[in-house]
């Protein structure tokens, strides 16, 4: 068993557009995927996640680099030679077959013994949830379901790897949500590598051991859902995933772990952690989230803490959120209701003066590119 | 006022529409069942069974009774061999027409080339240019192709090449391809490509791909495409009419042969017959859309 499931070496895949120009779909990627491991790639649409997903499956060749799956260089085999399954976006259900036929089709094409292929059928469906409605047609089911025959058609041929193309993105938020726990569950106790292309950050954060961030065609950070959401490693990931607050700025000293900015919206000098190499004299961006800004009517103990005018308060339940006017920077700062109350005083009311506290510890610094 | 009310007009026109349609063929099935044989008017139907009795030129009892005119038909040796005739140059046809125009939509689909244009634009050519001059066409090619055969190889008598069943079954072949073209390409229009790429992830080559999900999926563009093939051949007179030879006479031929003679109630029940076996072939259409939308 090699070290990956799957790795992408260096891979370029160029598309030819309409006007007669060229476009990196897939921009010099590097991936590394490791066994039994549930790995998402996030991004907008065109930010080349389906394209490197569909180069593992085999359904595109990479213009330049190579694929292994397992350790084998991929080539140009075509998909019915690869030891990957898809799930398919619109599910591809074979319509003129049953969901027995659907979820046999795989073990047919392995020459597998019909009782085997007829055991073998029985335990994918069981395993989603789905016995008994073999002798169905895929429209005679639900989104949920054919969604659910389609993971069992892919998983019942045990490939090493399942690649998944954004599965749930057909399916309402709340079954959404089941199945996001429910694939999770799977991905558990079968232990086969998923990789899993989605554009829901919220989805890909909580179903994923780790995340790669792409934006067009360049994977910008691949880290751990808490490394992508507490250090990100550049301006694109700390705007793209979830929401934060940018503040440019200086270096005028570093120490350690820990360096001071001038940050000129602030009219002063904040001190920020950071990640990498900063010297003195170089431009950088701050980024803190809007939760991990402190707005006080008082401020005890004083570390990055300045005057702040309310601008607009919007109650939505579990947090308020308020723009808030710091020197000359509007900050987004979300304010946890700890307390269950109807005082309106124990909330922020617009054009009501505070301090605000940007503690060192979450504002992290980041290098503009 | 009632926005949805209908207009008299509107009334008044689809009734005619309808009218105008319907009420030649209601005539002819009417007339094939007419007593007397000459059909100029009609005397009414044949009541009795039993053996045949004539009044003149009235049929006043028969072994099939009202049926008359069919059981008549069925032994008419000349309309029988020409039923065959058209039903096998149909079904050659048809078969052949079908492999070639859902190969042809197949190509035009999936591949770039660079007479694409020019094929995909010479599949109307056949349909909007007039029959006759298809036919004429197709019959100055073959005359000149078998003169030229039958002269450079110096063919004996039996051997020669000329008009017949061969000739009327190229001919339609010709004609019925753009249509099953057009048909199958309209399907595979929105033919979604990941049900073949789920298929090859699955484990089938091309080849199998193509047998177990492809064609099947494409199977009710390819038979409607069929089913228009064949009534197309089964009506056509035109172009039969230049390419057919001794011996392969069709039924639009052979009516129209009778036709110049005299009108028996006969040519009326052949007819009969023959609108039934194309409704059924349109019905078999319907179904076979309405299947795949439900």
């Amino acid at each position: 068993m090699s070290v990956y499931a799957v790795e992408l070496r260096d891979v370029v895949k160029t598309f030819h557009t309409p006007e007669g120009g060229t476009i990196n779909a897939v921009d010099h990627v590097d991936m590394q995927i490791r066994h039994g491991e549930f790995f998402s790639m996030l991004g907008s649409s065109g930010c080349g996640k389906t394209t490197s997903l569909r180069m593992i499956a085999g359904f595109e060749w990479p213009t330049s680099g190579e694929v292994f799956i397992d350790g084998e260089p991929q080539g140009h085999k075509p998909p019915f030679q690869r030891k990957v399954n898809t799930v398919f976006q619109s599910y591809a259900l074979f319509q003129h077959m049953t969901v027995f036929q659907n979820v046999a089709f795989g073990l047919e094409m392995d020459k597998v013994p019909p009782e085997e292929i007829k055991r073998r059928v029985g335990e994918a469906l069981a395993m989603v949830k789905l016995t008994g409605l073999e002798k169905r047609y895929p429209r005679q089911l639900s989104g949920g379901q054919q969604q659910r025959v389609a993971l069992a058609r892919a998983l019942v041929k045990r490939p090493k790897v399942l690649l998944l193309d954004e599965p749930l993105g057909a399916l309402d938020l709340k079954l959404r949500k089941e199945m996001q726990l429910e694939l999770k569950t799977l991905q558990r106790e079968v232990g086969i590598t998923f990789v899993f292309v989605t554009h829901d950050q919220e989805e890909a954060l909580s179903m994923s051991d780790r995340i790669a961030v792409m934006s067009y065609g360049k994977v910008m950070q691949v880290g751990t859902p808490v490394e992508i959401y507490e250090r990100p490693r550049n301006k694109f990931v700390a705007d793209f995933i979830g929401e934060t607050n940018l503040l440019d700025g200086t270096v005028r000293s570093v120490d350690g772990n820990s360096l001071t900015v001038f940050v000129p919206a602030l009219n002063a000098e904040v001190r920020a952690l950071h990640q990498g190499a900063f010297h003195a004299g170089q431009e950088v961006s701050l980024s803190i989230r809007p939760e991990k800004i402190r707005l006080v009517e008082k401020p005890t103990e004083c570390a990055n803490c300045f005057p702040a005018q309310v601008k607009q308060v919007a109650y939505i339940g579990a947090d308020t959120r308020v723009i808030a006017q710091v020197v000359q920077a509007q900050l987004r700062v979300w304010e946890q209701n700890m307390v269950s109350t109807l005082d309106p005083d124990a909330y922020f009311q617009q054009n009501e003066q505070a301090w605000a506290l940007l503690p060192p510890e979450n504002l992290l610094a980041l290098p503009v590119e | 006022m009632n926005p949805h009310r209908r207009s008299p007009f509107v009334v008044v026109m689809t009734v005619l529409v309808f009218l105008f349609l319907y009420v030649p063929i209601f005539v002819l099935v009417l007339y094939s069942f007419n007593a007397s044989r000459t059909n100029v008017t009609f005397e009414g139907f044949i009541t009795a069974f039993g053996p045949l009795q004539m009044q003149g030129s009235l049929v006043v009892q028969s072994p099939c009774g009202p049926f008359h005119w069919f059981c008549d038909l069925t032994r008419n040796q000349e309309v029988m061999t020409a039923a065959r005739n058209t039903l096998t140059i149909a079904f050659v046809s048809t078969l052949i027409s079908t492999l070639i125009g859902t190969m042809a939509a197949i190509a035009l689909q999936r591949h770039e080339f660079k007479i694409k244009p020019f094929a995909q634009l010479s599949l109307y050519i056949p349909i909007v240019i007039p029959e006759i001059v298809m036919g004429i066409g197709i019959l100055t090619l073959f005359s000149q192709v078998f003169t030229w055969v039958n002269t450079t190889f110096n063919l004996p008598p039996d051997l020669r090449l000329t008009l017949g069943m061969g000739t009327v079954i190229v001919s339609h072949i010709a004609f019925s391809v753009p249509f099953v073209t057009l048909v199958v390409q309209a399907r595979l229009q929105g033919f979604d490509p990941s049900y073949e790429e789920a298929a090859m992830d699955l484990g089938a080559n091309e080849l199998v791909t193509f047998w177990r999900v492809t064609l099947p999926m494409l199977l009710p563009g390819v038979l409607s495409g069929a089913l228009l093939a064949f009534t197309l051949s089964l009506d056509d007179f035109v172009i039969t009419f230049f390419t057919t030879g001794p011996g392969a006479t069709t039924l639009p031929i052979y009516v129209y042969g009778l036709l110049r003679r005299i009108i028996t109630p006969q040519v009326n029940a052949l007819s009969t017959v023959w609108i039934l076996i194309v409704l059924a072939a349109v019905f078999l259409i319907q179904r076979l859309e309405n299947r795949e939308r439900a």
